[in-house]
This record gives structure tokens, sequence and C-alpha cells, in this order.
């Protein structure tokens, strides 16, 4: 097993751990925006899209990296606005008149 | 800069992204501070995204100004749908996540082919497969939502062996790769078998387990995003793909919970099975209906009021309404409070965001623990578009086929009035004894003109 991978495995773990505790703490209020938002967040892979898309070393993995800047950078922008449309209708009773 | 700088910049932007992101989960767990979450979600995103701008291996940024744009013209009106449809949006975002990682694991074969290693054939292989079959799935979740596809679970005999043979192909298709490296149009057969088995894993399901689909999708595509992370040896989607991944597990866990039902049960249908065997039809059973004025009148005489609604408030699109109900409860003094159960509606928390959308105050929205206490003490408990959820059989026959399911137990409240268009069984195709109770009082209409009518009774008799 190379080392990279054990290092990555490592930080999985870690993070997944750290996301299981989080999430558990996430009011069921709020589960629909919580999905949008973690996907959201998980369209980070634009990262990498980016760099397959610009690295530009074959026809095939450009297109393919520009329709995964496309469908990640979608996500990144819609779960971000819906998410932000949903928490803005979520109010406290006190706040009425 | 060197270019060695330059890296190590980018790295501490991603260092930066990791702390947001999880910072933006943290903030998530109340509505006070869920919009500060959002906010430095968009900044943790905003930061890595321009920090990669600058990566020495990007040299040509026309596709990547053209990619941009697209998610963009895609990406603003997804974002802008109507609250009802949040659950097609959200198969459909969970599609398009999974693709990007299913696209990027390919783009990384083509390039690599020549010096893959077993082991990196092993992570591009497995990241491919579940990136694809997440992609095909959660389009024909999205398609099932939508209603472009029926809704009701399709199953034939031997399902579960053909569809766990077509998963084990693309897996053996894998191993052939890793042992032959140069059979290279093996990874073409290798896709192609993942997407197939993408559609018969969630043909299969429908209905009621569309809650526990669209969370297992969940899961799925924030894996698939964690595998491209090992794939690339990226930290950042490593992290990022283990929240999302960790996210939807434990969603799934909740709704399968929820139903009393275990995730092998929910991905291997038993529900087809059972509908033709549970239908205890209760003959000779008589209900009890009353009209819109009756209703108003027993509700304006209540102190404590909770009103469950189900997806068939959605349906009827009656949220409005219920919110006009709820202020002419209220006004008169009465308490009304919401119990809403975990998988009532096509999505964890989709009751709770239509409501929201109503304008009806969050902390008068409870889940069904929180709940559940209150029923003795409550004068009238309102079903409106809720079946299987409020059932009783769940807690007291055992032949029943959701025994052990936690339901909402309106039946402890004094009063309990269902509005509901007719005595049709819910996606269960469950007889519901709630109803033939003598404190049961069925109303008969459609969700939205039912609590309408109520509505101008109300008003009506306070002038």
């Amino acid at each position: 097993m190379p080392a990279d991978f054990i290092s990555n495995l490592f930080v999985f773990i870690l993070a997944a751990f750290l996301g299981l505790e989080l999430i558990k703490r996430v009011s069921p209020l709020l589960h629909t925006p919580l999905m949008s938002l973690t996907n959201a967040l998980d369209a980070i892979v634009l990262v990498a899209a980016i760099i397959i898309a610009g690295r530009h070393e074959t026809k095939l993995s450009t297109v393919l990296g520009l329709i995964a800047v496309a469908a990640s950078f979608s996500n990144m922008v819609g779960g971000f606005l819906i998410t932000d449309r949903m928490l803005h209708m979520f109010r406290a009773a006190k706040a009425k008149k | 800069m060197t270019a060695l700088a330059t890296q190590q910049l980018i790295d501490l932007s991603y260092i930066a992204a990791v702390i947001g992101f999880i910072l933006a989960l943290k903030w998530l767990s109340s509505p006070v501070t869920a919009m500060r979450g959002v906010l430095i979600g968009e900044i943790a995103c905003g930061v890595a995204v321009l920090a990669t701008l600058f990566d020495p291996q990007v040299t040509h940024y026309k596709w990547i100004i053209i990619g941009l744009i697209i998610g963009a013209a895609i990406g603003i009106p997804l974002g802008l749908v109507k609250m009802t449809a949040v659950p097609q949006r959200t198969a459909m975002s969970h599609a398009f996540g999974a693709l990007s990682a299913a696209l990027i694991g390919i783009g990384e074969y083509y390039v690599g082919t020549a010096h893959l290693t077993k082991f990196e054939m092993l992570e591009i292989g497995l990241e491919v497969i579940i990136g694809s079959l997440t992609f095909t799935g959660s389009l024909i979740a999205a398609g099932k939502l939508q209603e472009i596809l029926p809704q009701h679970p399709i199953t034939y005999k031997g399902q579960n062996v053909v569809s766990l043979s077509t998963l084990g192909a693309a897996v053996v298709i894998m191993l052939i790769l890793m042992a032959h490296p140069e059979y290279t149009h093996l990874f073409q057969a290798m896709i192609v078998v993942a997407l197939l088995f993408g559609v018969m894993l969630v043909t299969p399901i429908g209905g009621a387990d569309m809650p526990t689909v669209i969370s297992l999708l969940n899961s799925y595509a924030g894996f698939s995003a964690a595998l491209l992370g090992f794939v690339l040896n990226s930290k950042v989607l490593v992290v990022a793909g283990a929240l999302d991944g960790a996210s939807g597990f434990i969603l799934s866990v909740i709704m399968c919970k929820a139903m009393n039902r275990s995730f092998t049960n929910v991905l291997f249908g038993a529900f087809g099975q059972v509908q033709v065997s549970a239908g205890k039809v209760a003959e000779g059973r008589t209900v009890r209906s009353a009209s819109p004025e009756e209703a108003a009148g027993i509700l304006a005489a209540a102190n404590k009021v909770v009103i469950v609604p189900g997806y068939g408030m959605a349906v009827a699109q009656a949220q409005h309404k219920v919110r006009e109900l709820f202020d002419g409860l209220t006004k008169r003094g009465v308490d009304v409070k919401f119990g809403i159960h975990p998988v009532a509606g096509r999505m964890p928390g989709h009751m709770n965001v239509l409501l929201a959308e109503a304008d009806i105050p969050y902390d008068k929205m409870l889940d069904m623990d929180e709940i559940n206490g209150d029923f003795p003490q409550t004068d009238v408990a309102l079903v409106i578009g809720a079946n299987d959820v409020t059932n009783p059989a769940a807690r007291t026959d055992h032949s029943s086929p959701i025994f052990g399911m936690p339901i909402l137990e309106v039946d402890k409240a004094r009063t309990v009035m269902v509005i509901k268009r007719s005595m049709g069984a819910g996606f269960a195709g469950i007889e519901n004894p709630l109803y033939y109770l003598d404190k049961t009082l069925m109303l008969f209409g459609d969700a939205k003109n039912f609590a309408g009518a109520i509505v101008r009774e109300l008003a009506g008799g306070h002038e």
C-alpha cells in the first residue's frame, strides 16, 4: 500500500468521525438545508475539475474536465443559493410582530 | 514566486477551506447560527477555487471559464426552484456531484493509463464505479420525485440476483483491469455496467422509501468525492467527501430507524411483498365524519392543538391554508404546535421547509420525540395528509407490516381529526385503525379546500 494512501486514509477516518459528531447535532428542523449545504461543500471537486480542464493534456480529458467543471460549479452555486433561501424562511415566533 | 511556494500557498488555502467546511456544519446545528454557516461555507469554497486558478498545472483558462458559465447557467435556476421541488432538485445535485467525480476519475484513467499501478487502478476503478452508479441512481430518483417516472416500486422476480450480479460484474471487470491493464476497452465496459447498476438500484424503491434513498445517494455522492481525493491525493476532497458522506449516512440511519427498517430491507425492497399480504380490510367498521363547521367548532373550543402534516399536505399545496388555520386558532388563544415525523415528506426535513416557507415559526415545529409526550394533554390532533406515520397498529398489532415503527401517537389525544380525500390506504397499503376509533372524526376532502373551509368558519364565527 502506498504511503499516500495511508495518510489519506488517516485524514478520511478523522474527517468522517468529525462529520458524524457534527451532523448528529444538527436539528431535524434543518435536515433539508443540511443536505443542500453538504452538497454545495462537496462541489469542491470543482478544484480537481479545474485542473483537469486547465491542464489541457488530451482532447478527451479537457472535455471531461469541462463537463465536470460545469456539473460541480452548478452544484456549488445552486446548493448555496437554495440553502440560503431555505434558511431565510426559518424564523422564531418571537420575531413575529 | 516559485512553483513550490505557489503550491504551498494553494495547500494552505485548502486547509483554510477545510476549517470553513467544519465551521459551516457546526453552525448549521441551530437555525440561529445557520446563516453564518452558509456564509463561511461560501467563503471556504471561494478561497479554494480562487487559489486553484493559480495552480501552475493550469495553463489554459478558456474551457474552465466556459465550464463555469455553463455551471452557473444550470446552477442558478436549480437554486431558485419552488420549495415543493426541493427533493428532486437535491436528487439532481447528487447526480451532478457524482457525475463530476466520475468524469474526473475517468479523465485521470485516460491520462495515466501508461503508468498506473495495481493499487491506483483499484482506487480509480472503485471511484468510477461508485460515481457512475450514483449518477444514474440519482437521475432515476429525481425522475420519480418529479413524477416523470412511476413512483411506485418496480419489482420483478429474481431482481436482487440480477442487480447484485450486475454490481459483481463491474467489480470483476475492475479486477481484470488490475491484472491486465492493457485491456483498456474494458474500462468503458465497467462504466456502462456501473451506470446500469445505478438504474437497477433505485428503480425498485419508491413511495415512502424516497427519504431513505435520497439520503443514501447523498452518502454515495460524498464517498465518491472522497475516493476521488484518494485517487488525486487531494486532502481537501477527502475531507469534503468524508463530511458529505457522513452526513448522508447519518440521515439514512435516522430515516431507517424512523421506519423501523434496516438498510438491506430498504435496498432489497421488502415493502413490495408486504403490500399484498397486508390487505386486512376492516369490514363492517364505521367511521364518523364531520363538516368544516363542526371541525371549526371543536378546534375553536380546544386549548391545545397539534397539527400533524404529511406528504399529502405538500401534494395539495395546503401549507399556506394551514398557516391561516394556525393564525386563526392562535388568535383565539389556542396553543397550536406541529408534530413532524422524520419520514414525513419526500426527503429528510421536507415538512419543516414547507411550513417555514408558509411562515410558520420553527419553534412551533416539534419532532416526533419532542411531541409524543404532549399528545395525552392535547385536545385535538389534526392530521393533514399523513397516514402510516400515525398508525397505532405499529404499536399494538404484531402482524402489521409496520409493527415496531415509531409513530406520532395522535390516538392519545382527546379528539383526532383526519383530513383525507377518501378511505384509501397510505404508501404501504396498510389499513389504519386510527380512523375507526370513537374519538376520530374524518374530514373528507382536499386538504387545501378543507383547511380553507375551516378557516372561513373560524372567521365567520368570530364576527
